[in-house]
């Protein structure tokens, strides 16, 4: 087939800055349009990035020329445009693929989401190979979506779901996860880090430990992949999830890793075009993997963008942005623990930078609205992460995350913001 | 008042502090609980009812009133200043003041018409911070749940609470 001259050829999304092993922040930062902005007459400082990271302008742009030069529907005809936006969907597979490690592409499903890619392993995997009296093991730590779809597929099944418990510090309880194992346990859901507190839990350790008892691992990686190195076969983790909004992505689109053998073992989750290879009222054959989990069409732009996402970071370097984002962690853990009346909610050994908070006298949404005045951004609440409350017996908390677009300046700014608050509540 | 900074002024933040008619009633008639799910906010409010003063139960006073619960400070103080506002008022006095607090806190009540808000106008900067308007009106659900015997209520039992209809049940 032939291309088409106007359409230029993707450039690979580069940072304007790569300069290691430290990074250059405030290029790094001209690349993000949106932290140009004032709020409430402040400079914004953007620390909600748990929640959903910025764009920078490369992914902004890799979107704009997809729209304009690029776009049709993938897989189906044989024009030119539509052959270029499967190459385009298809190259940011295996940039995903390389971006984990992953051996093979076809074990890179797009999902809209992390919650989309569980929920496609509960329907997929769960539904066809956990039964009465299985035991599903998850964690404290878990984020809802990695706790209601088990709940679903255990009130269907009639199984059961037993917890790890974790420490003072937010700390798994290794020998209890370990205690919990049996002949009836079939499946693990951990997550990577915790949304809520930012530990990092050792996935590696407790995915040895189920894979000798013969029990599949799922790691829920949204709050892991935008801040480290991720190697699922290092890991060797059944599968992976993930979600682009927070790695600098588009909204809409994540994965699911799965080893191949696992993935082609299970049942389809959606029904409908693409998924099938031949389609009669009588008999229906499904596809091949990845294809057989991504029915109908999918977000196109935005897996191209997420695919964008990833060169950039990469580019980059994961190392150095996890370098970047400990130095932003011990910096503005060592100031907030000088702050009085500050009280900092999860001090795991390992973790990522996440610093969830309770100030005495200062509820977390007061906190939250006199944040947003100075013009800091942070999370307030429960972080869709109830059961980490109800353990350290709290409603909410105040939750500041940073990125590695994120200054020291802006760990200052937080600091000032906190006071700040204090003040007006003293 | 435009400024968002101006809402957590003296009055507020003393009410915060030391929120008045806290705690529970050795005698009780009617009883709700409110919920913010979002935030995990929830109040506690009870009442002790007298006798109908005019017609009906339209006529019945509120003799007593407390709230307890966890909140933020617009929250508790919101409720803290809601049962000063209406002990010793009648039921029907008492939920023309929840609907004159809810259209202000969603910026539809005129001021210049004839209104009962009175001291409560310390809270109608809360209309420019609309996510915070929930934690506002949430004492005055509570308060509208346990006047219509609704056990509990919560800010997302309506379609859009902000707007939600808050006349007879």
């Amino acid at each position: 087939m032939t291309t088409i001259q106007t359409a230029p050829k993707a450039e690979p999304a580069t940072p304007a800055a790569r300069t290691a092993p430290g990074l250059d922040i405030e290029r790094i930062r001209a690349d993000f349009p949106i932290l140009k902005l004032q709020v409430n007459g402040k400079p914004l400082v953007y620390l909600d990035n748990a929640a959903s990271s910025q764009m920078p302008r490369q992914v902004i742009d890799c979107l704009v020329r997809y729209q304009s030069t690029q776009h049709a529907n993938i897989n189906r005809a044989v024009h030119t445009l539509s052959e270029l936006a499967t190459n385009e969907f298809e190259a940011a597979r295996r940039k995903l693929q390389h971006f984990i490690h992953a051996r093979e592409e076809r074990e890179v499903i797009f999902t809209s989401g992390t919650t989309d890619a569980i929920n496609l392993v509960m329907h997929g995997y769960g539904r066809r190979f956990i039964g009465p009296g299985d035991e599903i093991v998850l964690t404290t730590l878990e984020h809802h979506s990695n706790i209601v779809p088990w709940q679903m597929l255990a009130e269907e099944k009639s199984a059961t779901i037993r917890v790890v418990p974790v420490n003072d510090a937010g700390e798994l309880l290794i020998d209890d996860y370990e205690k919990l194992f049996n002949e009836r346990t079939k499946f693990v859901g951990v997550t990577h880090v915790s949304n809520a507190l930012g530990t990092i839990n050792p996935v590696k350790q407790m995915i040895a430990f189920a894979h000798a008892r013969g029990v599949p691992v799922l790691v829920d990686g949204a709050q892991a992949a935008p801040h480290m190195r991720v190697d699922v076969q290092d890991l060797d983790c059944d599968f992976y999830a993930f979600s682009g909004h927070k790695l600098c992505g588009p909204t809409g689109i994540g994965i699911l890793f799965g080893k191949a053998a696992l993935l082609e073992s299970m049942q389809p989750f959606k029904g409908g075009g693409d998924m099938i290879l031949s389609v009669t009222f009588e008999k229906t054959t499904y596809n091949t993997i990845p294809h057989k989990f991504e029915a109908g069409t999918p977000p196109i732009a935005a897996a191209i963008g997420l695919g964008a996402a990833v060169d950039y970071l990469s580019a980059i370097d994961m190392d150095a942005i996890a370098a970047h984002e400990l130095a932003l962690l011990d910096y503005a853990t060592e100031q907030m623990v000088r702050l009085p009346g500050v009280h900092l909610i999860g001090t795991a050994s390992h973790k990522a930078a996440v610093l969830s908070f309770i100030v005495d006298g200062v509820h977390p949404h007061d906190m939250g609205t006199l944040l947003n005045l100075e013009g800091v951004a942070v999370r307030t609440g429960h972080h869709c992460a109830q059961p980490v409350m109800q353990r350290f017996k709290l409603p909410a908390t105040t939750r500041a995350s940073f990125a590695f677009y994120n200054s020291m300046a802006e760990v200052d700014a937080l600091i000032a913001g906190i006071r700040a608050a204090q003040k007006v509540f003293s | 008042m435009d400024d968002p900074r101006a809402l957590y002024q003296e009055v507020i933040l003393d009410h915060n502090k030391k929120p008045r008619n806290y705690g529970t009633l050795a005698c009780r008639s009617h009883h709700a609980v409110g919920h913010n799910p979002l935030c995990g906010d929830h109040i506690d409010v009870e009442l002790n009812m007298g006798k109908a003063l005019g017609s009906g139960a339209a006529g019945q006073s509120i003799e007593a009133i407390a709230f307890q619960g966890s909140a933020c400070a617009i929250c508790k103080s919101s409720a803290s200043m809601m049962t000063m506002a209406v002990k010793g008022k009648t039921r029907s006095e008492a939920e023309v003041l929840i609907n004159e607090f809810l259209d202000m806190a969603t910026g539809k009540l005129e001021f210049a018409d004839a209104h009962h808000i009175g001291r409560l106008r310390v809270f109608s900067g809360i209309r420019n911070l609309p996510v915070r308007v929930k934690c506002a009106i949430l004492p005055w659900h509570t308060l509208h749940a346990a006047l219509n015997a609704m056990q509990n209520t919560s800010t997302e039992a309506q379609h859009d609470p902000m707007h939600a209809a808050i006349g007879d049940a």
